[in-house]
């Protein structure tokens, strides 16, 4: 069974919801009730095969072709089963996925993996604010499941975090790791201003040095056992992570956020 | 049946139902996670008084451990799940959190899953930090020489214990000798622990007593000293017995561990004192699980 592909035949004027276009959703659908549903495009509705070519028929493997950044939603939700968007991908990105993989070749947009609760989140290119948060006004961001970011990220990434890994190879724009509840954000390469913002517990792990912040406590430098058992679970991945010269279990550590509960930390790896 | 000498009995070690677990205890080397390892399964012979029988399984590898450092297997038996679980935590507590530069994991998956160091995380006075990885809850609970890691629970699966055989020699060196040779065997199969001294009982018991508050007493059918004052097991050579007690995951590794036990102390055999391998069977008293010598040895 060859896997269900979407192909955009031109880029709307209008941003796209694609929150219909989820494996559980097409699961019982044939082709043809698949090509008939509605996709919300700006005040419009317009059905799928309007919008995209479509081939394939497992449901469970969906691809998305031409994506472009006002594809939004992909993913929503999603339930097992494993989407690839060839491209980029607008705001919303796997919002509140429970479980399964979603790859992306290109960029994100906003919110991307926001109340995330489970599943594998592969992102490519770079991705926008509030990456893993929570959706404004809500309390609970990122809640489990792991998401790889092979570019940078920007700002707010882990805002409101409860668990889970991010995982970024470039850079984290300001405020990584705000108001976190929980959770692991590794960041390869520079972290912005106000880093850990108002963290109350969960692990910020940093290959490089990040700004002074008075609000951040020097608990020393240490060798951490559960590091090598972090790094061990980040093999599988197709990353800089797995590499081994990506672990080390020696880092300086500093506890804050202190204008908060302060039960957060921030491990710098020591060279 | 005859092996070198050595007669084999036609009976049938008894052994009864338990629930067991098994933990890894790593360190900054074997010395230590050794250490460890005996603490936590020290004073833990027999459920009578110890409330549970517990020994160490095997050293491990580096390679074979989740973080990496030089570690210990060791397995604990219980009659029941809840008892179980207490004497696992309490040892956790007092042997291994205590214990420099160690760490604690499951070693074993399936099965219900029971506290390893879920509660002895409260230790760290809210200064504990919990982590997911790969679907295994840690916590790393600050101590003084760094930080104590462990994962949360283990599992608890269904076991056998009290398989067991004799040994029956002409004198207290050779049988001693013998049981030795058995252990250092036996301790090469996994999923099997000889939870006494050394792996050794020399007094092994009989269900019951003439006196009314004790469930068991000595075996004097197969005391040595006792050959003309009761119903004795002993030909008038043999002057010492000694027994081996194995608590295992299954019938079959108990079995694997008692052949090759058994084979070991016929490989010294007759001319090494060794006249006879029985088995304590109480005629059907003590538990299911019968483990016949001669189909073992077969």
């Amino acid at each position: 069974m060859s896997a269900l592909t979407f192909t955009l035949k031109h880029r709307p004027d209008q941003r796209v919801d694609m929150s219909p276009l989820v494996c559980q959703k097409l699961a019982d659908l044939e082709f043809a009730e698949i090509a008939a549903l509605t996709l919300q495009n700006g005040k419009r509705k317009v059905r799928v095969d309007e919008l995209f070519g479509m081939a394939g028929s497992d449901t469970q493997n969906i691809v998305i072709k031409n994506s472009f950044n006002k594809l939004d939603f992909i993913g929503k939700e999603l339930e097992g089963g494993r989407i690839t968007v060839e491209g980029d991908a607008g705001a919303y990105l796997g919002l509140g996925m429970k479980s399964g993989e979603i790859t992306v070749s290109g960029d994100v947009g906003l919110y991307a993996a926001c109340e995330m609760k489970k599943g594998f989140l592969s992102i490519n290119g770079n991705a926008g604010d509030f990456l893993g948060a929570a959706l404004p006004g809500n309390k609970m961001g990122m809640k489990g499941g792991t998401i790889l970011v092979k570019g940078n990220v920007g700002e707010r990434a882990g805002d409101h975090m409860r668990r889970g890994n991010i995982l970024i190879e470039g850079n984290a724009g300001d405020y990584c790791g705000s108001r976190m509840t929980a959770g692991t954000i590794a960041v390869m390469g520079q972290t912005g201003r106000y880093l850990g913002f108002a963290m109350r517990r969960g692990t910020l792990l940093l290959w490089n040095p990040p700004l002074a912040s008075a609000r951040f406590n020097d608990c020393g430098a240490h060798t951490l056992a559960f590091l090598p058992i972090l790094f061990t679970s980040f093999k599988k991945l197709n990353s800089k992570f797995a590499e081994g010269s990506a672990s080390f279990n020696r880092v300086q550590r500093y506890a804050g956020d202190m204008s908060e509960m302060g039960r957060g930390e921030v491990l710098v790896r020591i060279s | 049946m005859i092996i070198n000498g050595v007669t084999i009995d036609a009976t049938f070690a008894e052994a009864f139902p338990m629930k067991a677990t098994r933990a890894i205890i790593t360190a900054q080397n074997e010395k230590w996670a050794m250490i460890s390892a005996q603490a936590m399964t020290g004073f833990a012979t027999s459920v009578i008084a110890c409330g549970c029988e517990a020994g160490i399984e095997r050293v491990l590898e580096p390679s074979e451990t989740p973080d990496g450092r030089p570690g210990v297997s060791i397995m604990i038996f219980a009659m029941g799940g809840k008892g179980l679980a207490k004497q696992l935590e309490t040892r956790a507590g007092q042997c291994v959190l205590t214990s420099p530069t160690s760490a604690l994991f499951a070693g074993i998956d399936g099965g219900t899953r029971i506290a390893l160091g879920k509660n002895l995380r409260y230790f760290g006075d809210g200064f504990q930090v919990s982590k997911l990885i790969d679907g295994k809850r840690y916590w790393r609970i600050p101590v003084m020489d760094g930080e104590f890691l462990t994962e949360a629970t283990t599992a608890q699966v269904d076991a056998v214990g009290g398989g067991n055989f004799l040994v029956l020699a002409e004198s207290q060196p050779q049988a001693l000798a013998a049981c030795e040779a058995a252990i250092e065997e036996m301790r090469k199969i996994p999923n099997v622990i000889m939870p006494f001294p050394g792996g050794v009982v020399r007094s092994g018991s009989k269900v019951g007593s003439k006196y009314a508050s004790l469930g068991a007493s000595t075996n004097d059918a197969f005391c040595p000293t006792l050959k003309g004052m009761t119903q004795t097991d002993l030909s008038p050579e043999i002057e010492s017995v000694m027994e081996i007690v194995i608590d295992g995951l299954s019938k079959e590794d108990i079995d694997k561990a008692m052949r090759v036990g058994i084979q070991a102390v016929c490989d010294l055999g007759a001319t090494a004192g060794i006249k006879r391998i029985s088995a304590g069977n109480y005629g059907g008293k003590l538990g299911p699980f019968h483990f016949h010598l001669q189909e073992i040895m077969a």
